[in-house]
């Protein structure tokens, strides 16, 4: 009996749920367990990492066994690089401002795609920032330092 | 008929407060505003309620009652738009929005699907509130009999239904429950106060806010999408 993948999402997904489960039950493991009657606060995660291992591991089991979709490929560049965009922001919106938190967010996105025409981007920068500006900053006055000094 | 003995002159006095024309007037006012508010993605009709309280604060309180319920209402169908158009759910309500009119609106439908979130928002806005009207009373006397085992089963049974009505593996239905769970585990525990999963950041103690994972999930899921069809439309839209 050879072991090959039939399903490569199946087998994924597997991993993914027990990569959860994984996480779950080690970052849980300094919370109070309890018991049963009495549970404390690890009680929860920690059984619900110990249920999305096992399920994990019969759904990545079930790659072995069924056929089923292959995984394309991965866009890793844009998948990188807008989660740091928008972690960027976060970041950014609180220590450098608004202004300069939406121009990290627009040009790193703009990184993302296949094509870079600079002058496209600075056109969206422009609009972009002066819109939201005066959106959320004027017209709904909500309270985000324009720039890093206020 | 002691039904109508008790519900007509309370119903005719509110019909003759709402319907004269100044208070009309805050009305659209309100309903105008809050579209446009409710538009934005992530921006729910409690954040604009909360941000166009001020604008309220010079009416008298019939009008700015009126003017704030215009804006709920206005924020609600408004968050249908961004859904349809760009799979963006404004707030938790349009989430189902989002699927069935966004494949409209990729169709080239999406004046018809904007039409019917129109119709289908004053219909179950107008029959919801007859409903409310009439069955308020019993059904607020109902909800203060709800207890833990209630709870427990109104629980139990939403997780149920999500594995039965979710199409694909049943097993990875489960699995996403589960994975969901220790999602809504982020925060601050109800029976110890301890903080869980959050990292040492104070903004997760409340927990994961429903509209930031449904508009994380669509929004994210629609670029992850295209990514994968080797586009960046999608990423021009969601700027």
């Amino acid at each position: 009996m050879s072991l090959k993948i039939k399903s490569q999402e199946d087998f994924w997904a597997g991993l993914m749920f027990i990569g959860f489960g994984i996480l779950a039950i080690i970052i849980a493991r300094d919370y109070p367990m309890g018991s049963a009657m009495r549970m404390g606060p690890g009680y929860f995660p920690t059984w619900i990492g110990v249920i999305l291992i096992i399920l994990g591991s019969i759904i990545a089991a079930m790659g072995f066994k069924f056929e089923g979709e292959k995984v394309g490929n991965f866009a890793w560049r844009p998948m990188i690089l807008l989660s740091i965009a928008f972690a960027a922001f976060g970041w950014a919106i609180d220590n450098i401002g608004f202004i300069l938190a939406m121009v990290i967010l627009i040009v790193l996105s703009a990184l993302a795609g296949k094509e870079f025409r600079i002058k496209g981007v600075i056109a969206m920068v422009a609009v972009l920032v002066v819109g939201a500006w005066a959106l959320f900053i004027y017209a709904l006055e909500l309270p985000f330092p324009l720039w890093w000094w206020r | 008929m002691e039904f109508f003995a008790e519900y007509f002159p309370n119903l005719t006095l509110g019909f003759a407060t709402a319907v004269s024309p100044v208070n009309l007037l805050y009305c659209f006012a309100g309903v105008f505003v809050g579209t446009l508010v409710g538009v934005l993605p992530g921006i729910g009709p409690l954040a604009a309620i909360a941000m166009l309280l001020p604008a309220t604060f010079n009416l008298p309180p019939v009008g700015a009652l009126i003017m704030l319920a215009g804006i709920y209402y206005g924020c609600q169908y408004g968050g249908s738009t961004t859904a349809i158009l760009v799979k963006l759910p404004g707030e938790s309500a349009s989430v189902v929005t989002c699927m069935d009119g966004h494949e409209m609106a990729k169709k080239g439908r999406a004046g018809p699907a904007l039409a019917i979130a129109a119709v289908g928002s004053f219909i179950a806005g107008t029959v919801g509130t007859i409903l409310i009207a009439v069955a308020g009373p019993p059904i607020a006397e109902m909800a203060l009999k709800f207890g833990a085992p209630e709870y427990f089963s109104l629980m139990c049974m939403g997780l149920i239904a999500s594995a039965v009505l979710a199409h694909g593996n049943m097993l990875k239905a489960i699995a996403m429950i589960f994975l969901g769970l220790i999602f809504g585990i982020v925060g601050t525990d109800v029976n110890s106060g301890m903080s869980r999963f959050t990292f040492g950041a104070s903004g997760l103690a409340d927990g994961l806010s429903f509209v930031v994972v449904a508009m994380g999930l669509f929004g994210f899921g629609e670029i992850l999408a295209n990514l994968e069809r080797g586009q960046d439309k999608a990423t021009r839209e969601m700027l």
